[in-house]
């Protein structure tokens, strides 16, 4: 049953992840986006880590596609006109198309190699682990004591981030 | 029960996805969106293999992440917007004027 879901879930964020590059509407590209974290999300629970599939649909699908989707509204985010019309791109898209598509399945089978040369290594099931990992406690133990520094330190990254959005954004720079 | 390689394994197809989604499109906003994909595929590797070996280490690491990678797309639509007002179009191949 978890391998059918696992086959599920993999197949929604595949075909999302597919879409999203595939779109030539980046308002499209950005709700497949949604759709694609989604299918990660229901992978995290798979896992069973509740924490980063909540984390996952809180941050990213609602706050940071919510800043794509609003950048994409305020540019009017214009629809890029490659000439990806005909159902054969890879031959119609010209010479970078070609290219790109082949080194993009050299790199993939060259992934693909490196994973399965780790030997197959089953996900334990038993009662304490699940219990160690799902536990929301054991995460916030170990974030503000072991990871404390860097916790803080992301508060002054995020501080920064948005000054630094807010003055490259200003009309008169 | 699926095994770690089946998450690697669809984690190096996302991340070839992205990578794909970085070279091959002409719009910088899904460009970006590619970048957050390949960040998604790599956060799946640390659950995983937090699952793992059972410690809470691979969920607390993408909390981080998560929050590098909202940091950085605010700044790069920021980015987006002052470059977009400078030319009108959203094609990198219109900011060529550090090409030599």
């Amino acid at each position: 049953m978890d391998l059918v879901l696992f086959y599920v879930f993999a197949a929604v964020t595949v075909v999302a992840s597919l879409l999203v590059i595939g779109q030539r509407n980046p308002m499209y590209s950005v709700l497949l986006l949604i759709g694609s974290f989604l299918g990660l999300s229901g992978l995290y629970v798979l896992l069973d880590s509740p924490f980063a599939a909540v984390t996952q649909i809180i941050v990213y699908a609602g706050a940071i596609m919510v800043l794509f989707l609003f950048v994409v509204m305020l540019l009017n985010a214009p629809r890029e006109d490659p000439p990806l019309r005909t159902t054969l791109p890879v031959s119609i898209g010209g010479r970078p198309l070609r290219v790109g598509a082949i080194l993009g399945l050299l790199f993939l089978a060259e992934m693909a190699w490196a994973v399965w040369r780790v030997p197959a290594r089953a996900i334990g099931g038993d009662a304490q682990t699940v219990d160690t990992v799902s536990s929301v406690r054991q995460i916030g133990v170990e974030l503000f004591t072991t990871h404390a520094f860097a916790f803080e330190v992301t508060s002054v990254l995020i501080l920064v981030a948005m000054v630094g959005a807010v003055v490259l954004a200003k009309r008169n720079l | 029960m699926p095994s770690l390689n089946h998450f690697l394994a669809l984690s190096a197809v996302l991340f070839t996805i992205g990578t794909a989604g970085v070279f091959l499109r002409r719009n910088l906003i899904t460009i970006l969106l590619s970048i957050e994909i390949m960040l998604n595929a790599v956060n799946l590797v640390f659950v995983a293999v937090g699952r793992q070996i059972g410690s809470v280490e691979g969920q607390i690491i993408v909390f981080f992440v998560m929050t590098v990678a909202a940091a950085e797309a605010a700044v790069g639509l920021a980015i987006v917007i002052a470059l977009f007002r400078q030319r009108e179009t959203l094609n990198p191949d219109a900011f060529t004027s550090l090409k030599w």
